[in-house]
């Protein structure tokens, strides 16, 4: 593309954009809250009284680990995979 | 006796230690269970903390998995500053080393969406920088033209249907199609917007996040992405109040 | 630093609540008889968004009392460089009504573990108590005041009373008090301690505010009683009792109803307030 072109590509796309920013200018008002206002709140509160995770023994080296219950992930059959389990797919995107 | 800090730290994340000597019950006995109300706390708490910050990743592995994985997770890296709002932002990449979850390949990813979304949300404010600005400056001069982005703007790049996962899960959406998905996260006021971008677009975005200029950062995603176009990726920036600052060539006033 | 309990009366001595984002609404509505607020100043910290929006909106409307939870003024080692500053931007931009935090720890070697963690009573705990307290007041440039804790154990090498350590650390810093009359409960439960007689201990010329909260009930090892600090229910009717005790000693003060865990709708939350709005108006119609 010569500089002339490159030019005129980015200033057409630069005056599009102006115009299409012009009509949606109330993108503000049609968001929606996606529930993380509460994500890891501190508070002063104790209130797991002496009978639960912290007082367990064998739960939390990570080894002798199983699955107790699946949660959804077992739910999303996607083609060729076993149950739960996404396989990487491959893309043709440069590195970044 | 004594007891130092140390001593009761190390026995609050390992239930296998003793209770430390010299705690007593006001009369004179062993604390005993007494003490276990402080290991509940921290691993409790610690816990809440992640399940509000991941409730995907929970919704996905079941939550008594989810507290097993906490509680593994919470020993291995408890917080490092007292605000817990930034708390687990090291899940991610324990995820992607956690053995008994490698069948998931796509766990970790959904973890990174969850902790770029937190982190949008908590960004600091900036305003948006005038769109009539870039009408101003001269077709020759847009090329050397950089753009700041908001300090809410996140980008999540993923080889999984991130963003799928994310929403049959979260907001009942479809299952997830075998596919790869960029997300461009904006914060247009005070909440985080997710939006599902072509590769193009995000590699457009991620060039300007590297604080490339308008004409290098189009020249490389043309150059990557054939069918990249460049109006609707800048009316995406512009809607979602994505372009703090605009800087013409040889506008040195501020960092690039 | 000035010894003056007028430092420690800048709240109203009325009905106030810990807020919570989903009661924001609500208090924007109408707050009665709420008349001021406290946050978690670790909440109100980040960079920006919608906490700090909200932050700003009550308190254009409201005095803010702002409550440290993870400041470890307690702890062994130093404190946080980078949470002090923390806090003293918050405190700069805010300008609080007031700023208060906990006799306790909770940081060691660089790991934050979220609990308000207890201490031995000692002249050295006390030494580094008051030295962190000078710190933070510096960092803040205000007093403070201090929370006294729920204890759930002793330290068998603790060799001063809780209410005396409190009042020796407010001698020494200049700081006031704030009295957890739930706490003081739990405590002496727990303890097996005279909770009527730690209020008349306690130095209530320096208390700037009170706070209330719900507990749960267990119990330990020998099966007796062993009450949790849960602020997860409605205050228990004896801490009412202990909150009426005190009132009558100390004269009106502001009062906190603290309910961080299952978190009820506004209505709940305002009905607690105005039980202790109520505990205020009779001490008014009492003659002194």
């Amino acid at each position: 593309m010569s500089n002339t072109l490159k030019i005129a590509a980015l200033a057409g796309a630069v005056t599009a954009a102006l115009a299409a920013h012009s009509t949606t200018a109330t993108a503000a008002e049609q968001e929606k809250c996606y529930g993380v206002s509460l994500a890891g709140e501190n508070d002063c509160k104790a209130g797991a009284g002496t009978t639960c995770a912290g007082t367990s023994t064998v739960d939390y080296q990570g080894n002798a680990w199983t699955l107790v219950e699946a949660g959804t992930c077992a739910e999303m059959e996607l083609p060729g995979d076993r149950m739960g389990s996404l396989e990487p797919l491959d893309r043709d995107l440069p590195q970044m | 006796m004594s007891v130092d800090q140390s001593g009761f730290h190390d026995a609050l994340l390992d239930a296998e230690r003793p209770v430390p000597k010299g705690l007593t019950d006001g009369h004179g006995r062993p604390a005993g269970k007494r003490f276990d109300i402080y290991r509940n706390n921290v691993a409790v708490s610690l816990t809440e903390a992640l399940e509000l910050s991941f409730p995907c990743v929970r919704r996905l592995i079941g939550e008594e998995n989810f507290k097993r994985v906490a509680g593994v997770f919470l020993r291995r890296h408890p917080p490092r500053t007292p605000m817990l709002m930034q708390y687990g932002a090291d899940f991610p990449t324990f995820l992607e080393g956690f053995e008994p979850l490698s069948h998931l390949g796509y766990l970790p990813d959904v973890a990174r969406l969850e902790q770029a979304l937190r982190l949008s949300y908590h960004a600091a404010d900036a305003a948006p920088a005038d769109a009539e600005q870039l009408a101003r400056i001269p077709p020759e001069a847009l090329a050397d033209t950089r753009m700041e982005l908001a300090p809410a703007v996140r980008l999540v790049r993923s080889n999984w249907p991130v963003h799928a996962i994310w929403a049959f899960n979260m907001e009942d959406g479809p299952k997830p199609q075998p596919d790869a998905q960029d997300v461009l996260i904006t914060r247009p006021a005070l909440d985080p917007l997710m939006t599902v971008t072509g590769a193009g677009t995000a590699e457009f975005v991620a060039a300007l996040i590297n604080g490339e200029t308008l004409g290098t950062a189009h020249q490389r995603t043309t150059g990557a992405a054939a069918d990249f176009d460049l109006a609707p990726a800048l009316s995406l920036l512009l809607g979602g109040s994505a372009i703090s600052k605009i800087q013409p060539a040889g506008d040195i006033s501020c960092n690039a | 630093m000035p010894d003056s309990s007028a430092l420690f009366d800048q709240l109203p001595p009325a009905p106030g609540v810990g807020y919570k984002p989903q009661h924001f609404t609500a208090i924007i509505e109408d707050a009665s008889p709420v008349e001021w607020l406290e946050i978690h100043a670790e909440n109100y910290v980040g960079a920006g968004g919608r906490p700090l929006a909200q932050l700003r909106a009550l308190a254009e409307r409201f005095p803010i009392s702002v409550h440290g939870v993870g400041l470890s003024i307690g702890g062994e080692g130093r404190l946080d460089p980078d949470h002090l500053a923390r806090l003293a931007h918050l405190c700069d931009w805010l300008n609080p009504a007031s700023f208060s935090e906990h006799l306790a720890w909770s940081t060691h070697d660089g790991h934050f573990l979220n609990d308000l963690l207890p201490l031995p009573y000692t002249n050295a705990t006390l030494t580094r108590v008051a030295d962190h307290i000078d710190e933070l007041q510096r960092a803040i440039g205000r007093p403070m005041l201090l929370e006294n804790p729920s204890s759930y154990l002793a330290f068998a090498e603790s060799t001063w009373s809780e209410t005396d350590f409190l009042d020796e650390v407010a001698r020494r810093t200049g700081c006031g008090l704030l009295l957890d009359v739930n706490n003081v409960f739990v405590s002496a439960t727990n303890l097996g301690l005279d909770a009527r007689a730690y209020i008349d201990a306690f130095a209530l010329e320096r208390v700037g505010e009170i706070h209330l909260g719900g507990h749960d009930s267990d119990a330990d090892d020998h099966g007796a009683p062993l009450l949790i600090d849960s602020h997860g229910r409605k205050v228990a009717d004896p801490v009412w009792a202990l909150l009426d005790h005190t009132l009558a000693r100390s004269g009106p003060k502001p009062i906190l109803i603290e309910w961080d865990a299952n978190i009820p709708d506004w209505p709940v939350l305002a009905a607690e307030a105005a039980r202790a709005g109520a505990a205020l108006d009779v001490l008014a119609k009492v003659p002194a």
